[in-house]
């Protein structure tokens, strides 16, 4: 069973049975999974993107199929304030130095938490279409919405 | 111990995560969002032990693993005596001097949902908080067994609709009370028990840490809206903790010791718990006329308890 997932080529997180790994009849009691290629002292300390992942980690799969909506990020209105950063379940807003960088497609699962947690106006993520295309999502961004008295 | 700075929303937010995304929760679960709080709160080494439930199924589907961290799963009930016996080795060796990085700072936590808490692992959970050992317990209490199939806990407040406590014609839902867990932890005497939510991140974040730090078994009773059960849009999950909180059917507050009970959040507006039940499917049948007098029972029962925690602050005793 594969699955065809646009814009990322990681596996689906349903696609089992790769070499390296075994099936319910041949797993002994206990099962480790390393989502590490090497022991790792003081993983805290390590960015994301400078770990060194094994396929166990479920960080290598990706679940982009749930989606049906995606939030697109407009960094021209983001304050950086990481309200998105703190309540996306999908650990799929990626912050660096303070600041919010855009989001990972790839763990997304379009939930729009983030867009309700907004609190920019108009928004700065706002959900689309999981196949539209960025830069036509940001052509059509709303204007600025005025207080109602 | 190494604690991550929370005076704001920025500096948190420069942690180097640990939980990895594409687990199988629902989109917008909460779980995940107090798991990454919790495991962003701290820089120490963490050892984990979760019971079965949503948490333990959707982040251990085989071949993946969501933890960066030391992460064990046993049975449905047991999170809470498995972290006893890690934390009670990693204690032995430690005198021993047979540890291979003696000096590491470590953390032990278990993570149960309110199935595995309030139910079925309860035995398990009091002894491990009577023995005291050096853990802190997280209860996502979703308020039913989400994971299979949304059945009713002891955890499940009256006038919700379960699939084994059904609403209908001759029925209004679940006819009992929710289980007040966290006056039971309290009287175990624990040195630290709190109510948290995920919406007050910072309140949330320091009672982690408070948590954490502190000596001994220490007690977590988080609210985690399941989107799925609860029945309200993913994306509302937030929001409807926010309700919860403001409408004071999830005080949140702390007890220090088991008799020092703190109010950590005082809504500026306390809203009616009509607006919080209104806001979820699951409470749907409760607006027909014949229920009405179920809504009236959960307010005057909000309303009391709010006055007895706020009798407890103010007593000190």
């Amino acid at each position: 069973m594969s699955q065809n997932i646009p814009g990322t080529a990681k596996k689906g997180i349903h696609e089992l049975g790769a070499e390296t790994k075994v099936g319910w009849d041949e797993v002994t009691q206990g099962v480790v999974l390393e989502p590490f290629a090497e022991p790792v002292k003081d993983v805290a300390h390590i960015r994301p993107e400078e770990r060194n992942y094994t396929d166990f980690s479920s960080y290598t799969a990706t679940v982009a199929s749930w989606r049906v909506l995606k939030p697109v990020y407009n960094s021209d209105i983001c304050i950086d304030c990481q309200n998105c950063w703190v309540w996306c379940p999908d650990t799929s807003i990626i912050s660096r130095d303070k600041q919010m960088l855009g989001i990972d497609y790839d763990h997304c699962k379009g939930c729009g938490v983030c867009v309700e947690v907004c609190p920019t106006n108009p928004k700065s993520l706002l959900m689309f279409d999981t196949n539209e295309n960025l830069d036509v999502a940001l052509s059509q961004w709303p204007e600025k919405k005025k207080k109602e008295k | 111990m190494a604690i991550t700075s929370i005076k704001n929303l920025k500096e948190f937010s420069t942690v180097n995560e640990r939980f990895e995304g594409a687990h199988l929760l629902c989109p917008g679960c909460a779980h995940s969002m107090i798991v990454r709080e919790l495991m962003n709160a701290t820089d120490d080494n963490l050892v984990i032990s979760t019971n079965t439930g949503c948490l333990e199924v959707s982040t251990a589907v085989y071949p993946y693993t969501s933890w960066d961290t030391s992460w064990i799963h046993i049975g449905f009930e047991n999170a809470a005596s498995a972290i006893s016996g890690a934390e009670a080795m990693y204690k032995a060796r430690k005198k021993k001097g047979t540890l291979k990085d003696p000096d590491a700072p470590v953390k032990f936590v278990a993570f149960g949902g309110d199935g595995s808490s309030y139910d079925i692992g309860f035995q398990w959970l009091s002894g491990a908080i009577e023995r005291g050992h050096d853990f802190t317990y997280i209860v996502l209490d979703n308020e039913n067994y989400a994971n299979t199939g949304g059945q009713r806990s002891s955890s499940t407040p009256i006038g919700a609709h379960t699939s084994t406590a059904q609403a209908g014609s001759h029925s209004y839902g679940k006819t009992q009370k929710k289980k007040d867990i966290v006056a039971i932890m309290a009287a175990h005497g624990a040195p630290y028990v709190a109510q948290l939510a995920p919406n007050k991140w910072k309140i949330m974040a320091k009672g982690f840490q408070k948590a954490l730090d502190t000596e001994g078994a220490c007690f977590i009773n988080s609210v985690s809206p399941c989107t799925t059960e609860w029945k309200f849009d993913p994306k509302d999950t937030i929001n409807v903790a926010d309700l919860a909180t403001d409408s004071l059917m999830f005080p949140i507050y702390e007890i220090i010791e088991g008799h020092e009970l703190n109010i950590l959040y005082r809504p500026k507006n306390i809203i009616k718990v009509e607006d919080y039940l209104g806001a979820q499917g699951r409470y749907k049948h409760l607006f027909k006329p014949e229920n009405r007098h179920v809504i009236d029972r959960i307010q005057k029962d909000v309303d009391a308890k709010w006055e007895y925690l706020q009798r407890r602050e103010e007593a000190r005793v």
